[in-house]
């Protein structure tokens, strides 16, 4: 199959998956208590500014229309404004989208540091106490809820020890130095969770790739066992993981609300959460469809990315 | 959250007492998974008996013993308002139990009927059941949660709807998935064969073997749903002060890391304890509930 007949036939089901996304997003307004001009208005409880707020959000209009009227300004990249800062929310997502990404990108280098090695020497040492200590720490990292393992780095490292700051963030065209040091333990919050996806993966590709018959036939030529695992075993064993990879990141990129918020970091996820505490719904809104969105084309990404690696899909058709 | 479908080779047998039994003996022997065992049954005990074993009143304040560190009186510490830190950590531990069972039991009382709606009927009613299930899929758990509960208002009851619905594509997935495989089984076209109504298969020969993957993915999700309680209630959209839960308290801990590093440590270490075990406990039953992972 040729790879654009394969993209076509993905993104003719991620259309209707991405139209069904933003119909419950839209549907998400619905379920504020009473009436939602009410609520949009906040402590406002002047008749004027709620009639203002009905007309301006056409919350008069049949609810299809409201969300015909809102699904074509958000084609068009018009997420209405912030109701607190009365910036554009369209601005709010561009000036924050970068920080979670260099925090995504940090934590998946962490990630990939430490799972694909920690997963070689688990599989090779399948069953020895390195095998049981791997399985332990990945198993670990999935189950540590990350904003208490982010408060316990602050309280080491930031406290105790004095070698990070606590919190914030400095973006790295200011100064790089003091960027690394702020992205630093948010990084390793989330990568050690991915770790521990990706480890226990590559064990059990490789274990899969070790029993082959090509890797025993290397074997039987007297190839070197350090050659057999790293080229023979890893190089196949690494198909699935690179797109786990890529579907991982997209959990990254939103999956960071509770970090940004212990670390204080201006990210998505920040953005998010202050927009819940601020009622300020447009914001939600768009943060979530603006999320599911990116997830949706990461893993459109890794599903490429697996066509690519994998010559028997290439040959089907 | 983990969404690692359970597909059921051989699933047809799977339900029999039998069997049951046997997945039992095997689960037994794997250390790991009885102790794992052993602590939910010890969380489930904590939670239920709460009242009895907690040393202090949970909401009752003492300005005289603001901040202690844990000592005989107070063996995890005291709070901010010199609140008993093991016992709040204990009523705490039923806000966590409710959020781990509920939320699941919405999701599983949801997603069994929907799931096998949508794979016996099949056409274009399950094309669209499972085009609106991706669509909720494709918006990361977490994120579900939040803006529902945002939406719904804070509460420990709407936390857990919250997290409940966030939940429920992937088990709708699940068991759809699991009907589609056994849908085409010698045993289910015997029944067909023999002339039972369609809803007689669904429910009496389909349903009982959608089961056992549903039970593995339930404990991994109990885990994943306490993990997003505390984190609800972190952000404060989940169970309300005074009220105690272990979010919550790790939200209050985090002014006070220097002076008093035990309000963060005890409830945060409570909640990778049960996580930790369930996960175990998950992975044992998966292993011996799927013989593909034997």
């Amino acid at each position: 199959m040729a790879l654009w007949l394969y993209v076509a036939r993905r993104l003719a089901v991620l259309v209707p998956t991405l139209f069904f996304v933003s119909v419950l997003i839209f549907a998400l307004q619905q379920l504020l208590p009473g009436d939602a001009a009410v609520a949009l208005a906040g402590e406002e409880n002047d008749p004027e500014a709620v009639a203002a707020i009905r007309a301006r959000y056409h919350l008069d209009r049949p609810i299809p229309v409201q969300y015909g009227i809102w699904l074509g300004r958000v084609l068009v990249g018009d997420f209405g404004e912030s109701l607190r800062s009365r910036i554009p929310v369209r601005e709010l997502l561009v000036s924050k989208l970068p920080v979670t990404v260099e925090l995504a990108l940090c934590s998946m280098l962490i990630a990939l540091c430490i799972g694909i090695p920690a997963g070689i020497l688990s599989a090779t040492r399948k069953g020895t106490a390195v095998d049981v200590v791997a399985n332990f720490f990945a198993l670990s990292g999935l189950s540590v809820p990350h904003f208490w393992l982010g408060i316990m780095l602050i309280l080491l490292f930031a406290v105790r020890l004095g070698w990070l700051p606590a919190s914030g963030y400095v973006p790295p065209w200011e100064d790089l130095r003091r960027n690394l040091t702020t992205i630093l333990l948010p990084s390793v919050v989330l990568g050690t969770g991915v770790a521990g996806v990706i480890m226990r993966h590559t064990r059990s590709a490789m274990l899969q790739t070790l029993g082959a018959d090509y890797v025993r036939t290397a074997r039987a030529k007297s190839v070197p066992e350090r050659l057999v695992i790293l080229k023979h075993a890893l190089r196949n064993a690494l198909i699935p993981v690179i797109t786990l990879g890529a579907i991982e990141f997209g959990r990254l990129l939103s999956g960071a609300v509770l970090t940004e918020q212990v670390f204080a970091i201006p990210g998505f996820g920040k953005l998010l959460v202050d927009g819940v505490f601020n009622r300020d719904y447009a914001v939600v809104q768009a943060v979530v469809l603006v999320s599911a969105t990116l997830y949706v084309l990461l893993n459109l990404g890794a599903d490429v990315l697996y066509f690519l690696a994998n010559p028997r899909l290439r040959g089907s058709t | 959250m983990s969404a690692t479908p359970v597909v059921l080779a051989g699933a047809a047998a799977a339900a029999t007492p039998r069997r049951r039994y046997k997945a039992a003996r095997q689960l037994a022997r794997r250390p790991a998974a009885v102790a794992a065992l052993v602590m939910v049954l010890a969380f489930i005990v904590a939670a239920v008996a709460a009242p009895r074993l907690a040393p202090y009143d949970p909401s009752a304040i003492d300005y005289r013993a603001l901040r202690k560190a844990p000592s005989a009186a107070h063996w995890l510490g005291t709070d901010e308002v010199g609140r008993d830190v093991l016992s709040r950590v204990l009523w705490g531990a039923r806000a966590s139990l409710l959020a781990g069972v509920i939320p699941v039991s919405i999701a599983v009382a949801l997603s069994v009927p929907l799931g096998l709606f949508s794979g016996v009927v099949g056409g274009w009613t399950d094309g669209l059941i499972m085009r609106i299930n991706d669509a909720m899929l494709s918006i990361p758990f977490l994120i579900v949660a939040i803006a529902l509960a945002a939406f719904l208002g804070p509460g420990l009851g709407n936390a857990m709807i919250a997290i409940g619905i966030a939940a429920l594509p992937t088990f709708v997935r699940l068991v759809r998935g699991t009907v589609l495989a056994i849908r085409t089984e010698e045993f289910v076209e015997a029944a067909q064969a023999l002339g039972c109504s369609r809803p007689r298969v669904a429910v009496r020969h389909i349903l009982p073997n959608t089961l056992p993957p549903l039970f593995v993915q339930a404990s991994i999700t109990v885990a994943a749903a306490i993990i997003a309680e505390a984190s609800l209630s972190f952000l404060g959209l989940g169970q309300q002060p005074p009220a105690p839960s272990w979010g919550s308290m790790l939200n209050a801990a985090q002014r006070y890391l220097s002076q008093a590093p035990w309000m963060a440590l005890y409830p945060g270490l409570m909640i990778f304890g049960i996580v930790m075990a369930l996960n175990v406990l998950g992975d044992g039953l998966r292993d011996v509930l799927d013989p593909r992972h034997q």
